[in-house]
């Protein structure tokens, strides 16, 4: 058996499987030698998978796309982190050079009402779109707008709306909120638009909007424990829902409807 | 059968003119009417979204797939550097014309003239609309719009969000997107792969696709399909592509007679990340915009395996400056990749496999400082040492060629519409604005114009002078379709031979990537098509698929892509024979200038190849479309 040398590890990984969303899963323990210092998690992941595949078993079902921590596709709880321990790095960027040979290392998928387990460690997080279609835009049409330039844009609302867009929507918010709350990726949209001229017009209702569908979708309050903050690889800041709130108290006081 | 002459339909006059008396004679469906229309649009990357979104206001009733979980993650949120436009916001001499003449230039004389004036011209409205719907552009501090430069252009006309232009620009179509979905214009649905183009009556009507959470097939007719759905760099397995990006959708709509063009027109990307070792899934770009600042060299000497920050001035070859000084560093791709091979092949490359140059931002943070430089690139900086545990601001980056996008595609007219009337591909997935390579900031430009600027009106040219018989999903052309897809996947599970989805498509790459790379000749490339024959056929007697039909199964999927690529790639190798000069990316090793540039053969390939399938094992009809250069003088492109 290899994994004893200093080039490759050895590692029992406890893998969350669920057949489908009405099976009750379990854990289940997988060993796995010969994982390289330079593979990505996601690496060692299709490691296992062609190894399942080749002893007849059927492979770990995760999600992934770009590989390159953008897409925000990919979602794993890593030893009860979101995304591993890596500070504001995905799963996809996770290397294996952060941990040692003989590891255990337990892998789960986000757990959330409003995200259903789809297989495994895959999940549905739909909820992000029918929240974005509440209100997640500015209401302009494609056509003739006025030239680029002729909006000004200061540098420092510039930056923090950039701060705030950078946001992927992978869910690892709501998967670390011990009330799975939404708020953090509600918040960064928001205050994205309503830090740019373009979006400020709408910004009161567009938060209405936007908050009122996140609680209708079964997602929780905040309660300031700033976890959202501590795992999100894109380090998006908990100012963001002070920002939302803000502009939703703003909204619930002046609205006429 | 035999060969044709295909016609772009590109309408004639002086090329500034050409589009907007196009739009003018165009017929229009009236505004009420429009609700009656229904498309179809697959793929949600920036073409799609975008065009999604631009018919859905215009009042179409549209339907996307996607085959992510939600429109937002297309690969197009990978873009880094930026997007080109032709504001001159900079008053650095740039114009629309200088915008046409340089990419009509880079690809090498292989792209159509008039869609590519179409291109430049309609740049300025994208930024304006991105603007407009709240992307985050760079700013400077008087609150303009920043701007950068980029390769193969020797003025400053790159918008750019940080790093992460395509992630912002992306974001503002999917918005869109959902606000059309609000109102009700938009049923998007997600996990969803396209299985089937179906036709009626020799017109695009529908598709059949794969839900893959359920494994159910499921049928949806339109009066226009719209392809969407990006490139095909994946057949090399190891690519920039995200790992679900795919052929399959193109492929099988050149299957059913859509021309498929030029597809060996690839492009591999100078700045990547090297291959660490046989696990590598994917490869990781690094932004073409470093290479503003960034330094590329390689030791003077042979396998000279001192640290890079002890090989002093005088031992170092900064070979991209030292042979094309006036673009230096910014060349363009195909030219700084082909560099890098060469340096490499002579034993001067660097790192443990010797298969890598030098990125050497030394220069630029003593020049500008640490902060400056972080505050352009720290991103990339970040990504770059996760991946490789190492600091690039005290180490050069190491860097390397990889397939990064592809030139060719389904075969469209100014229109863009395929030869399959409804059938209409935008973006990367058609093969038409870029030639035979395309310049950095262009791929977020051209799928943004397809989609923003151009699709609305031609599509509605066709609703307008076409006449559609009312079908539903029962027609008998639907029942064909799905059952000929459930039998594809059934064929698929009941293998059950000896070797992973992923055995194969390792296999494949690297067949590719010797013979179909950076390099071709004649000898290799007739080695890749029968090397691909026999790869074939084993896949169909010893692949091995786990899980059922009918539950999620990854590897099902995986399976269905890379059959198509097993055929595609042989296909590329095929093309990449028969042109048998150089151009752009395509690099044929027997047609090189004295100075080892790629030589163009004008007299007998200013043309378009465009493939039309002939069925399994048969070899396909080459037809040409003639390429004339009515503006831009062919002249050998020079970039010393």
């Amino acid at each position: 058996m290899g994994g004893n040398n200093s080039d490759t590890m050895s590692l029992n990984l406890k893998v969350w499987r669920q057949k489908n969303n009405k099976d009750k899963g379990s854990m289940i323990d997988y060993k796995l030698d010969g994982v390289s210092p330079d593979m990505s998690f996601l690496e060692m992941m299709d490691t296992l998978n062609n190894k399942l595949i080749k002893e007849q078993g059927d492979s770990i079902a995760f999600d992934h796309d770009c590989r390159e921590g953008i897409c925000g596709m990919c979602s794993m709880m890593i030893n009860g982190q979101a995304h591993g321990p890596e500070a504001e790095t995905t799963t996809c960027q996770l290397h294996m050079r952060k941990f040692k040979d003989g590891d255990t290392i337990v892998v789960e998928p986000w757990r959330a009402k409003a995200f259903p387990v789809l297989k495994d460690l895959m999940v549905d997080r739909g909820a992000f779109d029918n929240i974005m279609a509440a209100g997640g835009f500015v209401n302009v049409n494609t056509g003739n707008p006025q030239d680029a330039n002729s909006i000004l844009i200061g540098q420092e609302n510039a930056e923090l709306a950039m701060d705030a867009a950078a946001c992927i929507g992978c869910g690892a918010c709501v998967a670390s909120c011990k009330n799975a709350s939404a708020m953090l990726f509600v918040s960064a949209k928001i205050s994205q638009l309503a830090l740019l001229p373009q979006g400020e017009v709408e910004s009161l209702a567009r938060t209405q909007a936007m908050v009122a569908k996140m609680d209708e979708l079964g997602f929780g309050n905040c309660t300031n424990e700033a976890e959202c903050e501590a795992q999100c690889p894109k380090g998006i800041k908990i100012e963001n829902i002070a920002r939302m709130n803000r502009e939703w108290f703003k909204g619930a006081l002046t609205s006429r409807k | 059968m035999t060969t044709k002459k295909l016609d772009g339909k590109v309408p004639s006059g002086p090329i500034q003119d050409r589009w907007k008396t196009h739009k003018f004679n165009m017929k229009i469906v009236n505004a009420a009417n429009k609700r009656k229309y229904s498309v179809i649009v697959v793929g949600t990357g920036l073409a799609g979204a975008s065009a999604a979104a631009s018919l859905a206001e215009l009042g179409y009733n549209v339907t996307t797939f996607c085959i992510q979980d939600s429109p937002r993650r297309a690969h197009s949120i990978a873009a880094q550097g930026g997007i080109n436009a032709a504001k001159n916001y900079p008053n650095d001499g740039d114009s629309v014309y200088r915008l046409f003449y340089d990419t009509v230039k880079g690809g090498d004389y292989r792209a159509r003239e008039s869609n590519v004036y179409r291109l430049a011209e309609v740049s300025n409205s994208i930024i304006d609309q991105c603007v407009a719907q709240g992307v985050p552009f760079a700013r400077e501090y008087g609150g303009t719009l920043s701007n950068r430069s980029f390769g193969g252009a020797q003025v400053s006309r790159t918008f750019y969000a940080r790093g992460q232009t395509g992630q912002q620009l992306l974001l503002g179509a999917y918005s869109a997107m959902m606000k059309e979905v609000h109102n009700g214009k938009i049923k998007s649905f997600t996990r969803r792969e396209i299985v089937e183009l179906v036709m009626v009556e020799g017109k695009a009507r529908g598709v059949i696709v794969r839900n893959v959470v359920t494994g159910e097939f499921e049928k949806y007719v339109a009066d226009a399909v719209i392809l969407a759905t990006g490139g095909y760099g994946n057949v090399y397995y190891l690519s920039t592509n995200a790992k679900a990006s795919n052929a399959s959708a193109a492929f099988r709509a050149y299957k059913k007679g859509a021309y498929f063009a030029n597809p060996c027109f690839t492009q591999i990307h100078p700045t990547c990340i090297p291959v660490s070792g046989d696990h590598q899934s994917k490869l990781t770009l690094m932004s073409e915009s470093l290479r503003n600042d960034g330094r590329v060299w390689v030791p003077k000497m042979k396998g000279d395996k001192r640290a890079p920050t002890a090989i002093p001035e005088e031992e170092r070859d900064y070979y991209l400056e030292r042979i094309y000084p006036s673009f230096g560093n910014l060349v363009p791709r195909d030219v700084a990749s082909r560099n890098a091979k060469i340096v490499c092949d002579e034993g001067r490359g660097v790192s443990a496999t010797g298969m890598a140059v030098y990125l050497d931002f030394a220069a630029a943070i003593k020049r500008d400082g640490a902060d400056k430089i972080k505050a352009k690139y720290g991103n990339l900086f970040d990504m770059y040492q996760r991946i490789t545990d190492q600091d690039p601001y005290k180490t050069p980056m190491m860097i390397y060629p990889a397939i990064h996008y592809t030139m060719g595609g389904l075969w469209v007219d100014y229109n863009l519409m395929s030869n399959i009337p409804g059938l209409f591909v935008l973006g990367e997935a058609n093969f038409s604005d870029h030639g035979a390579n395309r310049l950095g900031a262009s791929a977020l430009m051209q799928g943004l114009a397809d989609g923003y600027f151009v699709i609305p009106y031609t599509i509605g040219h066709y609703f307008a002078t076409e006449k559609f018989e009312k079908i539903d999903t029962n027609h008998a052309e639907f029942e064909r379709a799905i059952s000929n897809s459930k039998a594809l996947y059934k064929k698929l599970l009941s293998i059950n031979g000896t070797k992973t989805v992923d055995d194969y498509h390792r296999a494949l790459g690297h067949i590719m990537w010797e013979q179909v790379g950076m390099g071709r000749n004649e000898a290799g490339l007739k080695k890749a098509i029968s090397d691909i024959q026999a790869l074939r056929t084993d896949f169909w007697k010893n692949l091995k698929v786990s899980g059922g039909a009918e539950e999620v199964n990854t590897e099902l999927e995986k399976a269905g892509r890379v059959a198509d690529f097993l055929e595609l790639g042989e296909l590329m190798a095929l093309d990449a024979l028969e042109r048998r000069e150089s151009c752009g990316g395509h690099f044929r090793e027997e047609s090189q200038t004295e100075e080892n540039e790629a030589k163009r053969d004008d007299e007998n390939f200013c043309h378009v190849a465009a493939w039309e399938y002939s069925g399994v094992d048969i070899k396909p009809l080459r037809h040409t479309e003639e390429l004339n250069f009515e503006n831009v003088k062919l002249t050998q492109r020079s970039y010393k």
